[in-house]
C-alpha cells in the first residue's frame, strides 16, 4: 500500500521540525518527507490542505474488554491513536501469557492501533502473589500494573518491584491507599460534603505516593506513576526526579479539565478514579505537564455500559469514555494555556511513548507509518451519538471543542479516513 | 452533558420537586412556612381532612425503610385526600434486579403525580426528577447522607413558631453532622432565612471537611458552643458508628458531647431543644432534657405533617 499524504503541515513534536510538506509511506514506513520518492504512484492519496499531519497519538491508559474492542479499536483511530497501552483490568485479568496472545492477536487483526499490553503485577490483581512477569513479558507485556486494584500489604508490593527490577521490567502503580479512599467516591472538601459523598481524601494518594516513590528508590525498580490528582503528588514527583528516582507520570485528560464542583447535581460521569479534585490540584496538574514533571496525558478511557452510569452517584461505575476527545481536550488546553501546538502534542506523543518505552510518537523518514491527521481550527460538538466508542460515558457530551481528525493511519494502513 | 441548572423550579420560577433546602429561594420557604401554618389549624380540627389534592396520586417510595418519616407522609397526603400508595422497594423490586429507572418508569405508567422519595445513597432523588415525566414532581424524604429538606422546613417552621425572628437568633447543631442529611438541610434552611450565628458542635471525625464553607462556624467544645444559644438541634448517633474509629464509645460520646441539664444551663435560658428522631437517650440527649420544658421534639412531630402538606399542595399547584 502507497500511501500521499498532499498538502499537509507535518509536525514532528520531538524535533520542532514543522514545515508544509508531502509525505510519501509504503511498505508500512514512513519513505520520504517533501519530495516524491522516483518511480512514485500512490494506491490513496490524503489531502490534508490545512490540516496537520502529526505522530499517531500514542494512549498509556486504556481499559478495554475483549467483548468490546473492536469498538474501542475504531475508537482509538477515530481519536487520531495509533498506540495504546492497554490496562490488565481486562476480563478475565491479564495474567497468563495465553491472554496476552490472544489480546494481541485479535488487535492485530484490525490493522488499526497497535495495542500494548500491561501484564497483571499480581495473580488476579489480588495483591497477594506475583504473577508470571517474564512469562508475561516474553508475550508482549511491555510493564506491569495493578491498574486501579492498589496492594494492601507493602511487603508483597516491595518483592513485586524487586523482582520487577531484576528483569529490568518497568512497574505502572496508581497511587491510591486502600484504606484512607475506602467507600469513598468523591474528593473529601467542600463539594463532597455539600452533596454528602463519602470522601477520598487527598492523603490517599499522597500516603501511597510516598510509599511507591520510596520502594522505587529503595528497590531500583523503574516507576511509572499511572493518574496524578493531587498538587502535592506533582511536588512529590518533581522532587523525586531531581533526586535521580527512575520515575515517570501521567495524568487523565479529564482532570486537567474538570474539578469536583464540575460533578454538578450527581452526574455520574463526572465518577472517576482518582476522584476530580479541586482547583488548585487541576492548576498544578496543568503545570507539571507544561514542566514536563508529569511525562504524559492520557484517555484514562474506560467504557461504562448505560446501566453501570444511570445510577446514584456512588453507585456508578467510575470512568469516562475518553478516546475520541483526547486530541481536542489537549488542543483545548493548548490554546487555555497558550502552549504552542507542538509542545502539546509532545504529551500525547513522543513524551508519553518515552515514559512507556513504546517506539512510536515520532514522524521522520524511515520510521513506522503511524500518523494522525487533523484541522486544528475546525470544531465539532460531542454526542453520544458521534462516539464511536460502546461508552457513551463522557463528561463533554455536549462541549464543542477544536480538532477534528480527518484520517488515522497506523502501521501503514488508512485505520479512519473522515467521510468529508 | 446534564443539565445543571437548578433542577426544583420550573420555568416560572415556582416548585417542582423538593430535593433539597439549597438552593431553594428564601421567598420559597417562606411560602412553605406560611401554608403550614394554615394547616396546623386543621390538624386540630374534628374532620382534619381538606379536598386541595383529591384525585391525585402520591407514591411514597421508600428504597430505605423509615416507617416514621413514611408514616407522616401517608397521613399529610391521606388529610389532602390524595389517593396514597406506599412501597417499600427496599424488600421489593429492586432487590430483584430491577433498576430505580425501571421503577419510576412503571409507576409512572400507573399516572403518579408525585413521588416522595427515600434512598440510603446521595442523590438518588435528583437521579429521579432528571428521568421523571415532566408533570410529576419529586420530593426528597432523605437521600444518603446529603439532605433531608422536609425535616429541614419542620425544623425552622418549629423554630420560627417559637423564636419568631430568625435574624436574631444564634443556633448550634450538636453531633453527628457527617453522616446527617438533617443537619444539611437545617444549614441550608437557616442561613438562607437568615441566622446570623450558626454553629457546628461534634468531634473531628464526625465533622465533614470544610464545612465551614457552608457558613458555619466550628466548634469541638460543647461547652463553648452552647454559650448564649437560642436553639440547640441534637442530632442522632446511630449505634454502627462505635463499631469503626470514629468513637471509642457511646459513653464516653454522651460524656463530651450528650445533652445534660448542666450543658443545657449554658444556653440562654429559653433556648429551646430540637431532635429530628429516632432519639438514643443517654447517648446524645439526656432524659431530663428530652423530656424537659426546653425540649420541643414532640411539637416537631405535630408541625411535620403541616409542613408536608404544605410541600405537597404546593407542588401539585393546590394553593396560590
Amino acid at each position: 500500500m502507497k500511501i500521499a499524504i498532499r498538502k499537509g503541515r507535518v509536525v514532528d513534536p520531538a524535533t520542532s521540525f514543522d514545515k508544509q510538506a508531502d509525505l510519501f509511506i509504503a511498505a508500512g514506513k514512513i519513505v520520504s518527507i517533501g519530495a516524491a520518492p522516483t518511480d512514485w504512484h500512490s494506491n490513496r492519496e490524503i489531502n490534508a490542505d490545512g490540516c496537520i499531519v502529526a505522530p499517531g497519538l500514542v494512549d498509556l491508559a486504556v481499559h478495554v474488554k475483549r467483548g468490546t474492542l473492536a469498538t474501542e479499536v475504531a475508537a482509538a483511530s477515530a481519536g487520531g491513536i495509533t498506540s495504546m497501552v492497554c490496562s490488565p483490568d481486562t476480563d478475565p485479568v491479564l495474567d497468563e501469557p495465553g491472554l496476552v496472545d490472544m489480546l494481541r492477536l485479535r488487535a492485530q487483526s484490525f490493522h488499526a492501533t497497535h495495542l500494548y499490553p500491561l501484564g497483571a503485577l499480581t495473580r488476579a490483581l489480588a495483591g497477594t502473589q506475583l504473577a508470571e512477569l517474564s512469562k508475561l513479558a516474553q508475550a508482549g507485556c511491555i510493564a506491569f500494573s495493578q491498574a486501579d486494584c492498589a496492594i494492601a500489604d507493602t511487603q508483597v508490593l516491595m518483592r513485586a518491584m524487586q523482582y520487577a527490577a531484576t528483569f529490568g521490567y518497568a512497574v505502572w502503580l496508581q497511587p491510591e491507599d486502600l484504606h484512607l479512599a475506602r467507600n469513598g467516591v468523591a474528593h473529601e472538601g467542600e463539594v463532597a460534603s455539600r452533596l454528602g459523598l463519602a470522601g477520598i481524601p487527598s492523603s490517599a494518594e499522597v500516603v501511597a505516593l510516598a510509599t511507591h516513590l520510596e520502594l522505587a528508590r529503595a528497590t531500583g525498580a523503574r516507576l511509572h506513576v499511572c493518574r496524578v490528582s493531587t498538587a502535592d503528588s506533582v511536588a512529590m514527583i518533581r522532587d523525586a526526579k531531581a533526586r535521580g528516582v527512575a520515575v515517570t507520570a501521567d495524568v487523565s485528560i479529564n482532570h486537567l479539565h474538570l474539578i469536583d464542583i464540575d460533578i454538578g447535581h450527581y452526574d455520574s460521569n463526572f465518577r472517576l478514579s482518582p476522584p476530580l479534585r479541586t482547583a488548585t490540584d487541576r492548576d498544578a496538574l496543568r503545570s507539571g505537564v507544561i514542566d514536563g514533571t508529569i511525562d504524559a496525558v492520557v484517555s484514562d478511557h474506560t467504557p461504562r455500559p448505560d446501566d453501570a452510569k444511570q445510577l446514584p452517584f456512588a453507585e456508578a461505575a467510575p470512568g469516562a469514555s475518553g478516546l475520541e476527545v483526547l486530541l481536542s481536550l489537549v488542543l483545548r488546553l493548548a490554546e487555555t494555556s497558550r502552549v504552542p501546538l507542538t509542545d502539546a502534542l509532545g504529551w500525547i506523543t513522543h513524551r508519553a511513548a518515552a515514559a512507556a518505552g513504546l517506539p512510536a510518537g515520532r514522524i521522520a523518514a524511515d520510521l513506522p507509518a503511524d500518523i494522525c491527521v487533523f484541522d486544528a481550527g475546525a470544531y465539532r460538538l460531542i454526542t453520544r451519538a458521534g462516539l464511536r466508542s460502546a461508552g457513551k460515558n463522557s463528561p463533554f457530551v455536549g462541549y464543542e471543542l477544536p480538532g477534528v481528525v480527518r484520517a488515522t493511519i497506523a502501521g501503514g494502513h488508512v485505520a479512519y479516513e473522515a467521510t468529508a | 452533558m446534564l443539565s445543571k441548572k437548578n433542577l426544583q423550579l420550573n420555568d416560572n420560577g415556582d416548585l417542582h420537586h423538593l430535593l433539597a433546602i439549597e438552593g431553594l429561594p428564601k421567598r420559597i420557604i417562606e411560602r412553605i412556612l406560611d401554608t403550614a401554618e394554615s394547616f396546623v389549624g386543621i390538624n386540630e380540627r374534628e374532620v382534619k381532612v381538606v379536598p386541595l389534592l383529591r384525585g391525585k396520586s402520591i407514591f411514597n417510595i421508600f428504597f430505605e425503610n423509615s416507617t416514621r418519616t413514611r408514616t407522616t407522609f401517608e397521613i399529610a397526603a391521606k388529610r389532602l385526600s390524595a389517593d396514597v400508595v406506599s412501597l417499600d422497594v427496599a424488600r421489593s423490586s429492586t432487590n430483584k434486579g430491577e433498576t430505580i429507572l425501571d421503577t419510576i418508569a412503571n409507576l409512572t405508567a400507573m399516572h403518579a403525580d408525585m413521588f416522595v422519595v427515600r434512598h440510603s445513597e446521595s442523590g438518588a432523588p435528583y437521579l429521579i426528577a432528571q428521568h421523571a415525566a415532566p408533570h410529576v414532581h419529586v420530593v426528597n424524604a432523605g437521600d444518603g447522607r446529603h439532605e433531608h429538606p422536609t425535616q429541614g422546613l419542620l425544623d425552622v417552621f418549629t423554630i420560627r413558631h417559637y423564636k419568631k425572628d430568625f435574624t436574631r437568633l444564634t443556633v448550634a447543631i450538636v453531633g453527628d453532622v457527617l453522616h446527617s442529611r438533617v443537619a444539611r438541610s437545617q444549614i441550608h434552611a437557616l442561613t438562607t432565612l437568615g441566622v446570623p450565628e450558626l454553629r457546628i458542635i461534634g468531634p473531628r471525625t464526625l465533622l465533614p471537611a470544610d464545612i465551614e464553607r457552608l457558613g458555619v462556624h466550628v466548634f469541638t467544645s460543647l461547652e463553648e458552643g452552647l454559650k448564649g444559644v437560642d436553639v440547640v438541634t441534637m442530632l442522632r448517633l446511630q449505634n454502627e458508628r462505635m463499631s469503626g474509629a470514629l468513637l471509642p464509645s457511646a459513653s464516653e460520646y454522651f460524656s463530651r458531647y450528650g445533652l445534660t441539664p448542666q450543658k443545657l444551663a449554658l444556653a440562654k435560658p429559653d433556648a429551646i431543644v430540637l431532635h429530628p428522631g429516632p432519639m438514643n437517650r443517654g447517648v446524645e440527649i439526656d432524659s431530663a432534657v428530652a423530656d424537659g420544658t426546653q425540649s420541643v421534639i414532640l411539637p416537631q412531630v405535630t408541625f411535620g405533617i403541616a409542613v408536608r402538606m404544605a410541600v405537597m399542595a404546593i407542588l401539585a399547584g393546590a394553593t396560590r
